[in-house]
């Protein structure tokens, strides 16, 4: 599993997978006000947590584990780059917080604006997500390019896989040379792919046209997405949320780690 | 000289396309693999080449391990013609496409332009020499895609569904060629469910089915067992339908061919009358 | 009046230097099971997307002649209108799913018609369960086999209740039992459900035991047009390299040598019959 599992919708079904796209994307969206308005290293942890109810009841531990470790990388990056400049500015960073704590806090930021789409993306699926954009009133050629995208990925990768095998069976070596040869090397791999992509655009643009695309300028849809009792209760938690968070913004001190040890 | 030693074949994706498979190709074979869509057919034939390797077992080609040569190594002695030639096609003139093999296999220029003629003039495109793959026929784009391949010489050719979205006539000229290929002593391996296009070439079949070789001799014996037949979802040739139907009246049922079966009818016939 | 009818069609595509079909005449009645076959690149392929207005309204190029499928003219509806009186299922079944579960692709062409959604449901589930595929309903296409997927096809077409449905080589792809298959959901529609198909195909052998309508193409003109047993037991259908089915080529050898059997057979059941026949006697 590489860190794309972590973005991957998987088909299981728990509340939070049920649960209108629309909603969710609320939700995110206003984690993501939050994370943006604070510095303060307590104020992210907590919200870094609160992700975690949501993690277990959708039994999506492992995955969302997988896309946090592949966001470290960048998350470490920014918390050595952050601590280079700390103490370059000889350790006078705002609020009075310790150039380690700014650090931790700009990657933390980092990962909860990362981990909140993972959990987004890993429980809600193509179709659902598609509905939901088509119900927002999002021109519907955008959804359909975005579902037939989806639809085809296994179907390119597979073909991409013998592709190579068919160039290699001609004595085309991928792994061998340097860098210049490898990238010319993959000519005869892209080019057939190019070609292999154009025609699968003609042969499905065939197969949309012949069962009624343009149809009807009120294109309807076969499912449709009804709120119901768990997407208003997300609603109001992500309202409180928002309203919390400017309260807290504006009316308390937050005090940092640094501080809080200093006495 | 190919021999497969009970080989097993499991894919990255857990199914286990192969299971205990052991086969031997003698050089000059005419071998068709048959079995229906998903039998391992492709995964074995995969394994000559080298494009993939046993998770058990060994592939042993002229006595070498698979493990221990690089596809191209082998892909030098084993040709592949792939079922789909556009998953090979992306050179400028057909000519490219045709030296693209060579080249990499390291022939040098001189040799290379009179292989590139020789595989134009035997598979009929020399007026498209010039011509961009692309720009031509189904038809026509997989006889490149043979021609690519014929160019190196491999001692043996495997060719992937070949009678895919060909008419009978394309069938016909394909037949022959193929049966000329092995003429002139190439080992051949089709791997097909075309029965029809197998009773008429009248190979050496084996027939797989879930991973498993389930029968190996003469397509004449083989084609014409229903017990087989039924084991490895295929259907019999036409005719040898018509036979199975009448064996209550004794006649015999191992009949493939059209005049074959002619004049067993007349002599069953003329027996009558006697 | 006839549901298919064709005068003198003649079309050229917009970058070829001469026509893929010339004067193209032919009749076709309610009900009928048509085959149309001949040599790769007689025309049938074509034909057929003339017959849904792919050609003229999608493809360019010169049209002549006159064309009326379920009493609209072709040229003068666009494909979307048409669609809902005349499908078209391609060969590779894997370009003709766009949607990431078989249920929404079924419902694809009822979702473009603006259908109301208790309306489609119902359609939904009769297609499903008319191509023999309700247990794949909520699989994605990537997992099917190319058999299924052509059926899922075959339903989504179906959904939209056409008239006429049109097969370009449908099973070009699958093997004898995964075509077998189709055959058989084909023939089920023909025979119940009144829809009139036309089937290119190639693999008479399997096929054209279904049909009571052959006309086959060379070099873009009809040249053959008749009932099956006629046109294949034709000697011009011979000389076209055209795939006979084995069962009518040993009645032919047969009757050479005077050895009469009690009508044409095309497929095995009906040659084992007629020959029991006559060796019994």
């Amino acid at each position: 599993m590489s860190v794309f599992e972590g973005f991957k919708f998987r088909q299981v079904s728990s509340p939070i997978h049920r649960l209108d796209p629309r909603v969710k994307f609320l939700y995110v969206l206003v984690m993501f006000i939050a994370a943006v308005m604070f510095n303060e290293l307590p104020v992210l942890l907590v919200l870094f947590f609160l992700q975690i109810p949501f993690v277990l009841v959708a039994s999506i531990q492992r995955q969302w584990l997988r896309s946090l470790r592949g966001a470290m990388f960048l998350a470490t990056f920014l918390f050595v780059f952050n601590v280079f400049f700390g103490y370059i500015s000889l350790g006078t960073v705002p609020g009075g917080v310790s150039p380690l704590e700014y650090a931790f806090a700009m990657s933390l930021r980092f990962l909860v604006l990362v981990e909140s789409f993972s959990v987004f993306f890993l429980t809600t699926s193509p179709d659902h997500l598609s509905l939901a954009l088509e119900q927002s009133h999002v021109p519907y050629e955008f959804t359909f390019a975005f579902t037939t995208a989806v639809r085809f990925v296994p179907v390119l990768a597979e073909e991409s896989q013998t592709i190579m095998d068919a160039q290699k069976a001609r004595g085309l070596e991928l792994e061998k040379g340097n860098f210049m040869k490898r990238v010319r090397n993959y000519i005869p791999v892209l080019i057939p792919l190019i070609v292999s992509a154009i025609r699968r655009s003609l042969e499905l643009a065939e197969a949309m046209e012949s069962r009624g695309w343009g149809a009807s300028k009120k294109r309807t849809n076969l499912y449709v997405l009804e709120m119901k009792e768990g997407d208003w209760t997300l609603v109001i938690i992500s309202i409180l949320l928002l309203v919390t968070v400017i309260y807290v913004r504006y009316f308390v001190h937050v005090p940092s780690f640094t501080m809080l040890f200093a006495q | 000289m190919i021999e497969v030693k009970d080989v097993y074949f499991t894919y990255p994706t857990g199914v286990e396309a192969l299971k205990d498979v052991s086969l031997s190709i003698r050089n000059g074979e005419f071998l068709a693999i048959m079995g229906q869509n998903g039998a391992g057919k492709t995964t074995l034939v995969k394994q000559f080449n080298g494009l993939l390797k046993p998770t058990k077992g060994e592939v042993l080609v002229d006595g070498v391990s698979t493990r221990d040569i690089s596809v191209a190594q082998l892909a030098r002695k084993v040709g592949f013609v792939f079922q789909n030639p556009d998953h090979q096609l992306f050179s400028e003139t057909v000519e490219e496409e045709i030296a693209f093999g060579l080249r990499n296999f390291g022939f040098k220029e001189s040799t290379l332009k009179r292989r590139v003629t020789w595989a134009l003039n035997l598979l009929g495109l020399a007026e498209y020499r010039k011509t961009s793959p692309f720009m031509l026929s189904g038809g026509e784009r997989k006889r490149v895609a043979l021609a690519s391949v014929l160019a190196w010489n491999p001692k043996v050719v495997i060719l992937d569904e070949p009678t895919i979205g060909q008419d009978h006539r394309q069938k016909e000229i394909l037949r022959q060629f193929i049966v000329q290929l092995n003429a002139q002593g190439k080992t051949v391996v089709i791997v097909t469910h075309d029965v029809e296009f197998v009773a008429e070439c009248s190979p050496r079949v084996v027939l797989m089915t879930q991973g498993q070789i389930v029968a190996d001799g003469d397509a004449k014996r083989i084609l014409t067992n229903s017990d087989i037949a039924l084991r490895a979802s295929i259907v019999p040739p036409q005719i040898t339908q018509i036979f199975l139907d009448l064996a209550d009246l004794g006649l015999p049922t191992d009949i493939i061919d059209v005049s074959e079966a002619k004049k067993t009818l007349l002599e069953y016939l003329e027996g009558d009358n006697t | 009046m006839p549901i298919i009818e064709a005068k003198n069609l003649t079309y050229t595509y917009p970058s070829a230097s001469k026509p893929s079909i010339t004067d193209v005449s032919l009749t076709i009645e309610k009900g009928e099971f048509v085959i149309l076959t001949g040599p790769s690149g007689c025309g049938k392929t074509t034909l057929c997307r003339c017959f849904n207005g792919l050609i003229p309204h999608f493809y360019s190029g010169q049209l002549e002649g006159e064309l009326t499928v379920a009493e609209l003219k072709v040229f003068k509806h666009p494909i979307s209108e048409m669609a809902q009186r005349v499908g078209l299922v391609f060969q590779n079944p894997e370009n003709q799913l766009f949607a990431l579960s078989v249920e929404k692709d079924v419902a694809f062409g009822l979702e473009n018609l603006g259908m109301p959604r208790d309306e489609m449901r119902k359609r939904v589930d009769w297609a499903l369960q008319t191509s023999g595929i309700e247990e794949l309903r909520d699989r994605a296409p990537h997992e099917l086999s190319g058999g299924q997927q052509q059926r899922v096809a075959i339903a989504s077409v179906l959904a939209m209740q056409p008239e006429v449905m049109v097969f370009d080589e449908p099973t070009s792809f699958l093997d004898p039992l995964g075509a077998q298959k189709i055959f058989e959901v084909i023939n089920d529609l023909n025979k119940k459900q009144g829809v009139t198909v036309i089937l290119v195909e190639h693999r008479l052998d399997l096929a054209s035991k279904y049909a009571d309508h052959v006309v086959i193409m060379d070099e873009g003109k009809i040249v053959l047009n008749g009932k099956p047993r006629e046109i294949f037991n034709s000697e011009t259908a011979r000389l076209l390299g055209v795939g006979i089915p084995k069962a009518t080529l040993l009645w032919q050898q047969l009757r050479e040598n005077r050895i009469k059997l009690e009508g044409v057979p095309t497929s095995s059941e009906e040659a084992a019959r007629l020959l029991r026949e006559v060796l019994k006697t």
